[in-house]
């Protein structure tokens, strides 16, 4: 909850300054800018860079800020740790009461830990000694050395003088203690307001993941073999994928027999996601390398087939009608007119099916792989190991965005003409 | 025979709410070798359609049309087209486009070359052989689309208001190209236009079609066009029978489009 109040806080504040200040200094000078109208004038709106660059490194800030993370200088408060204690009442069957103390250690997770010497105390209820790792709580048999345990009737009526009930719970200075309905105590330090490691490790923890599974490996393959082998299903998916869909889409773009075959079939499995085959695929072709190539195949076909479809049916007929008129013959026509009309439509397409290839190699591999980054990911969750899992993330996005921007570069080259004729 | 026959072509559109659409009745002409005809008339009246089936786009349900003694089933290098607009290749650079004819014929370029520089000369986009048409302003695409069809020698250049989409200055220098083109290549051309003066000034013969059922209604023969050849378009405006062609034909039209309107009204009343 505070770390979204942060966000908007720092989005709006963020917005004020540089609308207000350093947007003097960088003024673009150019056709759009003279543009009075921007609202509603969809290409009027343009990124705003400063945003995106304040946006990302927020997210930065805000990750490492709540993780404690030692390259960003402010943090969240982070969980107490130290000594620290708290009293209990007990009350013996007879109405009699007595204080004993709670001494606590709370310790770094993974660091060497004593207890501290104590003093038992006096009176029938005898003080205590426990240690809590950090963002850890810990169950206290409070009663086991006391004179009166609570087999014999003793039971807890106040933690730091304050009245509680079995179930019930008391926040104190030294942090929360619930009296469980058996009676024990359960003691949590105070959390802060940072995140565990566990769940979201700083980013500095990431990186050095990055630099040791990069050389060393894990799981029998390096960072980059994992990344490659996922790479490898998809373009080689994709390009079976693509081999067979485009032909099949200007078949069905140009034939009535082939349009009405595989219209029903293309229909059908269109809405069908290429998640749903997998148990299927791994029936059908096992685990290995060749279940993953046809379900991406299978990823790919259809996208592909629907894009050169519709990139036939794109054609201006008036374009097709010239070429006649010109002497163009069937085959002249497909070539010269129908295939590079279609390409806008078949770039358009291929940059959906990569996508969808990708997001659908690593669910496979999440579900069943030896390597691969999805592979890669649900081991280490398995092993609690958050740094790697954040990591194959950030770089399974990072990859997906990159294939996205070859595609668009090579569309920039090989269809210039696209939405300007 | 010679020319290009047009004979007794009907048209009939069926609906796909059972009804129809006749969009030409009977429709006749014959045109001789290097002849050009404007054809003029109220929207909707079939002039379009006309043409797709003199192109080969479209068969008729009657009549056929026959060109240089054969009937016409489909479209072919002999009848070129010169479109409104977005005809032209978007992926291909103004000189492909008009090589587009050469090319496709199986012709090497040692062959066309020379061809193809003098129509981009004619057309004055020589300096712009090498761009690609995206870059080109509405005009020069349609001079482009102009030598592409010329670059193929058909018999016969059928246009569908090519300059439809012009500017009025743009459109009274192409006026001049489509004229001059027509006396230096001797083509027979059929051009379909909405702007009477324009029918006037490009129209040997002119034709106003009726509508509802597209038929002819009348035929002019014209000495503008010849006149054009030599002197300033303008000059030919000022010409007094000019004016008095242009208004009788303007109040035909109209004449024509009431009688629309009010059986428009009367069907809505
Ligand atoms: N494919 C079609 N299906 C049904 N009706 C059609 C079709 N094509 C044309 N028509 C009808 O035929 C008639 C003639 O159409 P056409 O396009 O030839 O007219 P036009 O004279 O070229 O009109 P404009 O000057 O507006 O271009 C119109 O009434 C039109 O509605
Ligand atoms: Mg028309």
């Amino acid at each position: 909850m505070i770390p979204l109040l942060l966000y908007v806080a720092i989005f709006v504040a963020a917005f004020f300054i540089v609308r207000l200040g350093a947007r003097k200094m960088t003024e673009r000078h150019d056709f759009t800018s003279l543009k009075t109208v921007t609202f509603g004038d969809e290409s009027a709106v343009r990124p705003d860079r400063w945003a995106s660059v304040i946006s990302i490194v927020t997210i930065f800030l805000l990750w490492g800020a709540f993780t404690g993370s030692k390259w960003v200088p402010v943090h969240a408060p982070g969980p107490f740790i130290g000594d620290t204690q708290f009293t209990y009442t007990a009350e013996a069957p007879d109405g009699a009461r007595d204080d004993a103390t709670v001494f606590i250690r709370v310790f770094e997770v993974g660091a060497d830990v004593t207890e501290p010497e104590i003093d038992p105390g006096d009176g029938f209820a005898k003080n205590d000694v426990i240690t809590v790792g950090a963002w850890r709580s810990k169950l206290l048999l409070f009663d086991q050395n006391d004179e009166i345990t609570r087999k014999d009737g003793a039971r807890i009526v106040a933690i730091d003088g304050q009245p509680v009930e079995p179930g019930g719970e008391v926040i104190t200075d030294a942090g929360r203690v619930a009296v469980t309905s058996k009676g024990s105590l359960n003691y949590e330090p105070p959390k802060g307001m940072q995140m565990e490691p566990i769940w979201l490790p700083p980013p500095e923890a990431v990186v050095a993941r990055v630099a040791e599974i990069a050389s060393e490996g894990y799981q029998n393959f390096t960072l980059w073999e994992h990344l490659g082998w996922s790479l490898y299903r998809v373009v080689l998916g994709f390009i079976l994928g693509a081999a067979v869909g485009i032909p099949l889409g200007y078949a069905m773009g140009l034939s009535d027999w082939f349009r009405g075959w595989f219209d029903p079939i293309v229909e059908f499995m269109r809405p069908v996601p290429p998640l749903a085959l997998i148990p299927l695929v791994i029936i059908w072709a096992g685990i290995g390398e060749s279940g993953k190539i046809i379900l991406l195949f299978l990823a790919a076909l259809w996208i592909m087939t629907i894009a050169a479809r519709a990139g036939v049916s794109g054609v201006n007929i008036t374009k097709v009608h010239a070429a006649y008129s010109l002497g163009a013959s069937r085959w002249q026509i497909l070539r010269h007119v129908i295939i590079p009309n279609s390409l806008p439509e078949i770039f358009t397409g291929a940059r959906v099916a990569m996508g969808v290839c990708w997001g659908t190699v690593v669910a496979a591999e999440l579900v069943a792989a030896e390597k691969g980054a999805g592979m890669m990911i649900m081991v280490a969750s398995r092993f609690q190991l958050t740094d790697i899992v954040i990591m194959g993330i950030i770089l399974i996005g990072v990859i997906g965005y990159g294939i996205d921007i070859l595609f668009r570069i090579a569309e920039r080259w090989l269809v210039p003409w696209k939405g300007r004729s | 025979m010679t020319g290009l026959s047009i004979e007794n072509i009907s048209m009939r559109f069926d609906l796909p709410n059972g009804g129809h659409v006749q969009a030409l009745k009977d429709v006749s002409l014959h045109l001789n070798p290097g002849e050009l005809l404007s054809v003029l008339g109220p929207s909707g009246c079939g002039k379009t359609t006309l043409l797709n089936i003199v192109a080969g786009f479209l068969a008729p349900t009657e009549g056929r049309i026959v060109l240089n003694g054969h009937a016409v089933k489909g479209p072919d290098a002999e009848r070129g087209m010169v479109f409104q607009q977005g005809a032209l290749f978007e992926w291909m650079s103004v000189r492909d486009n008009v090589s587009f004819g050469p090319r496709m014929a199986g012709r090497r370029e040692a062959d066309y070359g020379k061809e193809v520089d003098h129509l981009l000369d004619v057309v004055g986009l020589r300096d712009f052989k090498e761009k690609a048409i995206y870059e080109l302003s509405g005009g020069m695409q349609q001079r482009v689309a102009l030598a592409r069809c010329l670059a193929n020698d058909p018999d016969v250049i059928l246009m569908d208001e090519p300059l439809g989409a012009l500017d009025a200055l743009t459109r009274e220098k192409m006026q001049g190209l489509v004229l001059k083109l027509w006396k230096e290549t001797g083509k027979t051309i059929v051009l379909i236009t909405h702007s009477v003066e324009e029918a006037l000034l490009l129209g040997e013969r002119l034709l106003v079609m009726a509508p509802r059922p597209g038929r002819i209604h009348t035929e002019y023969r014209l000495p503008f066009a010849d006149m054009g050849v030599g002197q300033d378009l303008r000059e030919v405006k000022k010409h007094p029978d000019f004016g008095q062609k242009r208004e009788e034909i303007l109040g035909m039209i109209w004449d024509m489009e009431e009688e629309i309107m009010g059986r428009a009204e009367e069907a809505g009343a």
